[in-house]
């Protein structure tokens, strides 16, 4: 009970969290980039369009932080035992995302966000380059030590039967953290170019600042298309990856009972997500796409997760060693097709760049307002695909959940904590929803006052207030 | 020197370094509304901390991850045995973090008060807490030879650990009024000043029965350590320096109590890491809740690197930013309230 509990709020806020992240880390860039085409054109409508962006991107950073905060301190309050076992290696890199990347990107973001009068055009630019390298170099060091849970390596047991880290190289290399990080990155663009290309085009629907919102969207499309280009294999890629260091992930995913070869994708299927379902119900079976997607080949071999759970019980002695099988079926699904269209919609977006209609587009424009909902349904799958794909271990091969948490925490704290997380993140939620809705919808115009309030203090000795 | 050592004098500073700096944040935030009384004012009060909050707090971030990274026994125990208290310092920091961003983004008075209060309340419980958990290293706590945390809520709530709780939250509050002296001007500054003067009187009072606590009841009756005898004459010094208009050597001296207090904590401490109340043999120290000795390598040369580095491109952003703010005339202040 306490470890389900435990496993739910780690779920709830680490899910919460990353609704923010990849707004952070995508619109970074994004912002970043628009300030440099202000930089190099001198023309004044980036410069409104950085800021305006820019106060989007400081909305979603202030809930990012402290929600991050939560996902620090959970290790030790929740997992104690888990901490103790691993923070030898696990810790290290959370150590060194503080040292190289948080202080980074908030002193930056402090100093570009107070600095539009005081820094020269050449130095706010820079600050603008630091969060966004920041908020990736943070991206960097959890995914490190994430990949470290889904497949360990460098690190020895010692005599106390702690992990103790022997190889910091070996963390950097894992195959699963190479692959698992251009991953979260280029999904993380991917969510900032369409929460951009949302906001530009409920303006161009509604035939306000067209100029400026024509020019964004544009931004948003050339950064996307390639993007989601690349996302598609790379995240195939990562697939044959887990495929070979956790089989049962990929196995599940496919609810692939028996082994195979060659192996076939089903579109979708009714039924057969426990081991004891028989009526099973494959529908649109696509011969080949599994070997190809779980291993590469053509017709590469898949075993089932009755072969996998047999040779892992006579690995590791009795007990189920088979994750949750709809979790990980539907979840690379809603990442496949939900990608797909996305992609789709980026194409259909550059050809209506290309004639120059896109303004006068209304579905296309009303599509990508609502694909804005996309990317987050797309990052959520991934990470239940991860995390619930790697159990019952919390490190493969080497500690299971059930075993990881606190002793000293009771089912009653974690009632409390958890309450109190849920009601705290609904608070922030609304307030970040609202805010952002809100400023979406009237910011240009206080962004330009903003901007005109604070070039006239700069002729005066009185700064602007900006908080 | 041992790693282990290194580590730990590492983290010391880390916590120092996040109570000297964010010290006067959770000051600011306490007294924003005492001091600025207008919603302008207020604005200012917030806008004297705005550049550097955030990066201040990553301190925090920093000192829990080098624990977790340096000594994953104490993180764990610590963090686990301080679970309700840790949900509460993580409620107030929500609020108090996001109040920054949010606040001023609406122009109804109410939103505004409700995020005003939220900075405040949250200003004032996270050194509080913090605070008590920081005594409770040094007085003790119930843990078994597992390392793991026996007791419940109460057990956390010492007299000794909130006694060390109302010490660092009086001398944040004193901070953050020497800090308001320094960055404004007029009746802010004035009231910063009058505010500086009555938290003065109260944290000597409190700084010196606390060490004296620490050293009858946690000591045993030794002598004062130097950090103990410079912490007292920190707060003196701050205490009457607010009574005058040097507020740069007030700030100053403020700032340095708060170390001493920090750093006197952990020189008890050492060379455990938490006490055990149940049975001393179970104490963790910087030996038995150490990383191994690579990981500490490897970590100590990215600290060493990287390190300096930060406090040189923080230092830039507080000179970036130096100087007194003002209001800005009320024609151009837009709020409502």
């Amino acid at each position: 009970m306490t470890n389900d509990l435990a496993r739910w709020q780690f779920a709830t806020t680490s899910i919460y969290h990353f609704f923010f992240v990849p707004v952070t880390i995508g619109l970074a860039l994004l912002v970043a980039i628009l300030e440099t085409a202000w930089y190099r054109t001198d023309n004044p409508d980036y410069k409104r369009m950085t800021r305006f962006f820019g106060t989007l991107l400081l909305i979603n950073v202030a809930v990012g932080v402290v929600t991050g905060l939560v996902q620090e301190f959970e290790f030790g309050m929740n997992w104690s035992t888990y901490s103790r076992y691993v923070g030898g290696v696990f810790g290290a890199p959370l150590a060194m995302e503080g040292i190289l990347a948080f202080f980074l990107e908030s002193t930056f973001l402090g100093l570009w966000l107070f600095g539009w009068d005081r820094l020269s055009k050449r130095v706010h630019l820079a600050c603008i380059w630091a969060v966004a390298v920041g908020s990736m170099l943070s991206a960097l060091f959890i995914l490190v030590a994430n990949s470290w849970m889904q497949h360990p390596v460098g690190y020895r047991i010692d005599k106390a039967g702690n992990a103790v880290l022997t190889n910091v190289w070996a963390l950097l290399v894992n195959p699963t953290f190479v692959w698992g990080y251009a991953h979260v990155i280029l999904a993380s663009l991917i969510t900032g170019c369409l929460v951009m290309l949302a906001v530009s085009a409920w303006y161009l629907r509604k035939q306000r600042h067209v100029e400026s919102f024509h020019r964004t969207a544009r931004v948003a499309l050339i950064v996307l298309i390639p993007t989601i280009v690349i996302q598609l294999s790379v995240g195939n890629q990562l697939g044959v990856i887990e495929a070979h260091y956790q089989p049962m992930k990929i196995a599940a995913a496919e609810a692939q009972w028996n082994s195979c070869k060659p192996c076939s994708f089903s579109a979708f299927q009714t039924g057969g997500f426990s081991q004891h379902n028989e009526s099973t119900n494959k529908v649109i079976p696509i011969p080949h796409l599994l070997s190809v997607l779980a291993t590469g080949t053509w017709s590469g071999p898949v075993t089932g997760l009755n072969q996998l759970q047999a040779q892992y019980q006579a690995k590791y002695g009795p007990g189920n060693y088979i994750p949750n099988v709809a979790i990980q079926y539907w979840s690379i699904r809603v990442m496949a097709y939900l990608g797909t269209l996305v992609l789709l919609l980026g194409l259909w977006g550059g050809w209506l760049l290309l004639r120059n209609t896109m303004r006068n587009s209304r579905v296309f424009l009303w599509l990508s307002v609502w694909a804005v909902l996309t990317p987050f349904l797309m990052n959520t799958a991934g990470w239940l695909l991860t995390e619930s794909g790697r159990q019952p271990w919390i490190v493969q091969g080497l500690q299971k959940t059930v075993n990881a948490n606190s002793p000293a925490v009771s089912a009653t704290d974690i009632w409390i904590s958890l309450s109190a997380f849920v009601l705290a993140y609904i608070v922030l939620a609304a307030a970040d929803l609202f805010l952002m809705l809100r400023y979406s919808r009237h910011g240009l115009a206080q962004a330009d006052a903003e901007a005109a309030g604070s070039s006239e203090a700069a002729g005066g000795a009185i700064p602007a207030l900006t908080y | 020197m041992q790693l282990h050592t290194i580590w730990f004098l590492i983290i010391v500073i880390l916590w120092i370094g996040f109570f000297v700096l964010e010290g006067f944040d959770f000051g600011v935030g306490a007294l924003h509304m005492v001091v600025g009384k207008s919603e302008t004012e207020k604005r200012v009060a917030i806008n004297t901390i705005g550049p550097w909050w955030d990066g201040n707090e990553v301190w925090l971030v920093v000192a829990g991850a080098a624990l977790f990274a340096a000594f994953p026994g104490w993180y764990a125990t610590l963090f686990s045995a301080l679970y309700l208290a840790l949900v509460l310092v993580l409620i107030a920091l929500f609020g108090r973090g996001v109040s920054f961003e949010y606040r001023g983004k609406r122009e109804d008075p109410r939103w505004r008060a409700g995020w005003s209060w939220a900075l405040t309340v949250g200003s004032v419980l996270v050194p509080l807490l913090i605070g008590v958990a920081l005594g409770d290293l040094l007085h003790g706590l119930p843990i078994n030879q597992k390392h793991n945390f026996t007791g419940n809520f109460g057990d956390l709530l010492t007299g000794y650990g909130l006694m060390t709780g109302v010490t660092l939250l009086t001398l944040c509050l004193l901070h953050g009024s020497t800090f308001l002296a320094l960055r404004t001007t007029g009746e802010m500054r004035d009231r910063a000043h009058q505010l500086g003067r009555r938290i003065g009187v109260v944290a000597t009072v409190i700084n010196i029965a606390w060490v004296v606590w620490t050293l009858v009841v946690i000591g045993g009756g030794t002598v004062p350590e130097p950090t103990q005898i410079f912490g007292v004459i920190a707060v003196i010094f701050a205490a009457v320096l607010a009574r005058t208009n040097n507020d740069g050597w007030a700030f100053a001296a403020s700032g340095f109590a708060i170390a001493a207090a920090i750093g006197q904590i952990f020189i008890s401490l050492y060379p455990n890491v938490m006490v055990s109340s149940t049975n001393h043999a179970y104490n963790l120290t910087v030996n038995n809740a150490a990383s191994g000795h690579y990981a500490l390598v490897v970590m100590t040369v990215v600290a060493l690197i990287f390190m300096p580095l930060v406090l040189l491109y923080q230092g830039w952003s507080f000179r970036v930013f130096h100087g007194r703010l003002t209001a800005p005339p009320a024609s151009s202040e837009t709020s409502g309230g």
